[in-house]
């Protein structure tokens, strides 16, 4: 097992290289380059402070070097400074990070409550009323764009009822608790829409797959109460394969913020993304995106070992 | 004791039992005709400009209300329906064909190609794929050609992975063995042979993939990304109609309910094809 982990973390080293060298090939392919950042401020910027530029931002090595150079760097934890700010790229990263970790977290958890006690209800009363409503609720939740949610409960909590801000993470001078609920609940009820309807379906289909099993009814012929042979022993072995998969939807959970920070201006890194796009901010974008790399790689690990871990029955070798 | 029937008819009889994959397949028909026959069904030009009703709530007259400049929003909305069906149509056929090409030639020579096109397809999939979809689009300016292509050329990784496997299994099957022997190249046996084998799996994935191709596309254009005005697109019409939607609430439900249906009907069009196609379900219970 821990031979395991070690032999899939060393794995996960030249598929790192390898996402590095192709985000870095994209970026560099993009049109104009930091010379359209500093040009686009409107001055007069004169070819010899253009060329003094680019060789201080290295862009004339050859790009091998200009990779390495930056390779090099990244190891170290300095990933490079922002065009359009001058601040360090891991700084502006690191600063935003907070804010989206709430919302990701909040997100998550609200997904699971709903989720799981959905999946298991619709399995054990098949075909009931509330089953139906999770499989309507799932089919809706997977085919309707998350930003057309996200603005239907906008238009509905916040413009027509009042109830709730319709964007930001906090009122100014209001720095109470409620106030931040308050400001959290739509978008992290539209960034948890997929993963409730993904987890429920899951979570009824592996369940129904362990109700009818030996060990089930051998549970029952024990005399225990049906409550605990449900809740206790068909769970345990039905959660194994949904707990991967919550592993892995870490990782999604972030390009999910990247559009939902936008529709509800929340000051996160998605937003943050989405405003160095617009300002062609390389680096920053560079950043970014290795970084929900590196979130993707790291969940899938986690969510084999997980696996192997809850389930007696995998071997490693 | 019932005639033999034909592999189509058995196709045809499971899918047939799928009752909302069916519903499915006439309400997409309807849509594909109105949206593609457009000029025809259309009450308005889509671009004509009504300077004395404009911002109106959806009437007999403008059944969907009209927008900003007094264009008719249900004429737009059906001519957007062409240019999003159509993005997500193509960007389907795209990486369906990308994904079937990588991974039947991967699961066909095995050894280090596969080892090769394998590892390649768990870097592209490891990559958040909005976020790389953004960056690309913002490279040029947008036109559905290119949409279609970016979205096609980020979609392909599961499709390739599916039919990888499907290759695995029969190529190792007699048939692939006596196609051998007489004499096939290898691109005959993955074009004539294997590829018609693992049909089912690649149809299916097609299918779910023009649902999400439109999704992803009415996302790009929400962000200013996709397919500019004045051609409307559903997304661009959001997109537009964004800034006003606390007053003009209609301009921004019908587009989106348009992209609901569409994808929740497309959807179950793949469920309905996934039980027709696979040969393991049988069709008499």
């Amino acid at each position: 097992m821990g031979r395991y982990a070690i032999r899939r973390t060393i794995q996960m080293i030249p598929l790192f290289i390898g996402i590095s060298i192709i985000i870095f090939l994209i970026i560099q392919a993009a049109p104009g380059g930091p010379e359209t950042t500093l040009l686009a401020t409107g001055r007069f910027v004169s070819p010899e402070i253009l060329a003094a530029y680019r060789v201080r931002l290295g862009l004339d090595q050859p790009i091998f070097v200009q990779y390495f150079r930056w390779l090099g760097a990244a190891l170290t934890g300095d990933l490079g400074y922002s065009y359009t700010s001058a601040q360090p790229v891991l700084t502006m990263i690191l600063e935003r990070l907070p804010a989206t970790i709430q919302l990701m977290l909040s997100a998550y958890l609200l997904a699971a409550v709903i989720a799981l006690p959905l999946g298991v209800y619709s399995a054990i009363h098949k075909y009931s009323i509330l089953d139906y409503f999770g499989t309507g609720l799932s089919f809706l939740g997977i085919a309707m764009p998350v930003f057309w949610f996200g603005l239907i409960l906008q238009l509905v909590f916040a413009v027509q009822l009042g109830w709730l801000p319709s964007s930001g993470r906090e009122t100014v001078g209001d720095t109470g608790l409620v106030d931040q609920i308050k400001h959290l609940i739509l978008p992290a009820t539209v960034l948890s829409l997929l993963y409730i309807a993904g987890w429920s379906r899951y979570m009824r289909t592996s369940f129904l797959g362990v109700i009818n099993s030996d060990y089930v009814r051998t549970a029952r012929a024990k005399g225990l109460r049906e409550r605990r042979v449900m809740l206790v022993h068909a769970l345990k072995n039905a959660a194994i394969p949904v707990v991967s998969i919550m592993a892995l939807d870490v990782a999604g959970l972030f390009s999910g913020a990247v559009i939902t920070e936008t529709i509800f201006a929340w000051p996160g890194i998605g937003r943050l993304f989405i405003q160095s796009m617009y300002a062609r901010d390389y680096p920053l974008l560079m950043g970014i995106i290795m970084m929900g790399s590196i979130l993707v790689v790291v969940f899938n690990l986690v969510a084999d070992i997980l696996y192997g871990w809850l389930d007696p029955r995998i071997s490693f070798d | 004791m019932r005639p033999p029937r034909t592999q189509t008819q058995i196709i045809w009889d499971k899918f047939r039992r799928h009752k909302a994959a069916v519903v499915s397949g006439i309400v997409m028909i309807i849509l594909m005709i109105l949206c593609f026959g457009a000029p025809f069904f259309a009450p308005y030009a889509f671009d004509a400009i009504d300077l004395r009703n404009t911002r109106q709530p959806p009437s007999w007259q403008h059944l969907m209300g009209t927008d900003d400049l007094g264009r008719d929003a249900f004429t737009r909305l059906l001519y957007g329906g062409r240019i999003s069906l159509m993005v997500g149509i193509f960007a389907a056929l795209v990486a369906t064909s990308i994904g079937a090409l990588v991974g039947a030639v991967a699961g066909f020579y095995g050894k280090r190609t596969d080892n090769v096109l394998m590892r390649f397809t768990e870097i592209i999939i490891a990559i958040p794929s909005l976020p790389l979809l953004i960056i690309l689009s913002s490279y040029t300016q947008a036109s559905v050609v290119i949409i279609i292509l970016i979205i096609g050329l980020l979609s392909w990784m599961a499709t390739a992975r599916i039919v990888r496997g499907s290759v695995h299994s029969v190529k190792r099957q007699d048939f692939v063995m006596a196609a051998r022997m007489m004499g096939c190249r290898n691109a005959t046996i993955i074009g004539r042979h294997i590829i018609p084998n693992v049909m089912g799996p690649i149809i299916v994935g097609a299918t779910l993939g023009v649902g999400a191709a439109i999704i992803i596309e009415s996302s790009l254009s929400f962000l200013g990304l996709g397919i500019s005005p004045p051609t409307p697109t559903w997304g661009n019409m959001l997109q537009d109609s964004q800034s006003t939607m606390s007053t003009k609430p209609w301009l921004t439900i019908f587009p989106g309910l348009a992209i609901l249906i569409t994808v929740l009907c497309i959807n179950f069009l793949g469920e309905g094809l996934h039980d027709a196609l696979d040969p393991t379900v049988r069709s008499d219970q």
